[in-house]
């Protein structure tokens, strides 16, 4: 592991046309490495998420990928994802390939590509329209020791995972708290990892049984702090609900969207001054 | 009292919930109607997110389906590949609340695509959870405005399995969930003909007739032998759901602020 700055840790480790997975399930999502992705003009990603979230709409109207796997494809609470929707009905700005799964089928197929297992087991009987557009990623089968129908869903495994978390040591232990989600399985299942963190510590203080990606899985820690915002960090600050209930009209139409991104993405340096900018600074 | 629409559809969720259920719940209107629930007569249910929030009990109702305030007050918090394959593939959850862009008779739902899957002409969110709810909580409580354009005579897409083509089918298939057991509606309750599957108007609420729910439905809906009255919230129903949204506006409008390092 190397602790560096988050801007040289995506020009080391993201490289135009990777599969690259930004996880984190609500909470500490990498808004952060996200926007910095977008900085760096990169293109042609593939990108992986559950949820793609305002991250993904952000990335995908910004241009920088042709290819999306995910399982639920909304703002949460509020409504459509607008820019993820111009993408697939309208091809703007890039056309998206479309790699669709439930979450069960998606975290399944994480927990697959942790484990470098070649599929994921679920047991079967979801008799829906999705399947025939899973062609190469999901498909039934017998159980070789009962018989019983079982579908088996592809394992993921990214190029890359970026997460979000609370802590990192200086030998680069990650400590996650709260929501975890589905990050511990899609940095194990990715080639590299890189964490952003709130604060880099000289002792983590975890229970035993805590949520910690050791530093020999990490390639990259990058000192954060608000990272996740409009996401959030428990014990750090809370989700901007307000946020993603105002990005329903910044992300409606094409321009309003570019002029943001260009005012608060590309048109500052870093996360600090993104927030800064937003006025969210303590 | 006077009451909406909206906070009648919610009470009639909560009173569908039983005492000690274990419950996946969604963001919005299921969430008021479980939480409603378990502050009036329902204080031993238990509510599942499937962000990974175990046991929760929310003060104010969660704008997504993570907010801090689930984790904060949750019993535990797993990870989220444990709630899909140990807790609701493994069949430890009683009743699973879902909704959609469109449900055909049967409780099919779609929340994937209008018009063809790979030139949408609405690309809708998609499947999130609603697969696995549907096919292994052992109960599916549907809330849906009923409208022609949400409630079809065919799917434009599949997403998540009701009772399929309904007569047993899917007890033939072993599905290990009963499926849909009643769907809310803003005119009143539909349930499953023991016999055919098919969603019945069971229930109406007050100064709606069977004839304006008929008329509303994009199906030929069925209508019970002398549907019952859903009696209409009460006092104390109505003043702890309204304290509830009330300290959710505020809530979600709190302004955000770090204290950065």
């Amino acid at each position: 592991m190397a602790l560096m700055s988050l801007s040289e840790a995506i020009r080391l480790h993201v490289k135009d046309g990777m599969s690259v997975a930004l996880e984190g399930f609500t909470h500490l999502i990498p808004f952060a490495a996200g926007h910095e992705i977008i900085r760096q003009g990169i293109r042609g990603l593939h990108l992986i998420r559950m949820t793609p979230d305002l991250i993904y709409d952000q990335m995908i109207g910004a241009g920088v990928a042709d290819r999306l796997t995910f399982s639920w494809g909304g703002n949460p609470g509020v409504g459509s994802l607008h820019r993820l929707r111009d993408a697939v009905e309208n091809g703007w700005p890039v056309k998206l390939e479309i790699f669709e799964h439930s979450h069960g089928e998606m975290a399944a197929a994480y927990t697959a590509g942790a484990a470098r297992l070649p599929f994921a087991v679920m047991k079967g009987h979801s008799d829906n329209d999705l399947a025939a557009h899973q062609s190469g990623r999901t498909t039934k089968m017998d159980c070789p020791f009962t018989g019983a129908s079982v579908t088996a869903v592809r394992a993921v495994n990214p190029d890359v995972t970026i997460l979000h978390a609370q802590k990192a040591d200086r030998a680069g232990n990650v400590l996650i708290e709260g929501i975890v989600g589905a990050v511990k399985e899609a940095a194990f299942a990715a080639g590299k990892v890189i964490a952003t963190v709130e604060q880099v510590v000289d002792d983590l203080g975890a229970e035993k049984n805590a949520v910690i990606l050791p530093h020999f899985l990490v390639s990259a820690v990058a000192c954060v702090p608000g990272g996740a915002y409009p996401s959030y960090a428990m014990g750090h600050y809370d989700r901007d609900n307000s946020f993603y209930i105002a990005w329903d009209d910044i992300a409606r139409d094409r321009e309003g969207f570019t002029d943001w991104i260009a005012a608060h993405v590309t048109g500052v340096a870093d996360h600090r001054a993104f927030l800064e900018k937003l006025g969210v600074v303590a | 009292m006077s009451y909406t629409l909206d906070e009648m559809m919610t009470v009639a969720a909560s009173r569908q919930l039983k005492d000690g259920a274990v419950c996946f719940v969604g963001i919005g209107l299921p969430s008021a109607a479980c939480v409603l629930a378990s502050r009036t007569h329902a204080p031993n249910l238990v509510l599942i997110y499937e962000s990974g929030t175990v046991e929760t009990a929310p003060e104010v109702l969660p704008l997504s389906i993570g907010d801090g305030e689930l984790a904060a007050t949750a019993t535990s918090v797993v990870p989220l590949p444990e709630i899909f394959s140990h807790y609701l593939q493994g069949g430890r959850i009683d009743v699973g609340f879902l909704g959609a862009a469109q449900i055909d008779r049967f409780g099919n739902l779609n929340s994937t695509v209008i018009g063809p899957y790979e030139a949408p002409k609405t690309r809708l969110p998609g499947a999130g959870g609603a697969p696995e709810i549907a096919t292994h909580a052992k109960e599916i409580l549907i809330v849906m405005r009923m409208s022609k354009r949400g409630f079809v005579d065919s799917l434009a897409f599949r997403t998540s399995s009701g009772h399929l083509a309904g007569n047993g089918e899917r007890k033939t298939k072993a599905y290990p969930g009963h499926g849909p057991q009643a769907l809310v509606t803003d005119f009143g309750i539909l349930r499953p003909d023991a016999e055919t599957d098919e969603l019945v108007l069971t229930e109406l609420f007050e100064g709606v007739s069977a004839a304006d729910a008929v008329a509303a439905c994009g199906w030929p809906l069925k209508v019970a032998d002398n549907p019952g009255r859903v009696a209409p919230p009460t006092e104390t129903e109505l003043e702890t759901l309204r304290a509830l949204n009330a300290r959710t506006k505020t809530a979600h409008a709190a302004k955000v602020t770090l204290s950065l390092n």
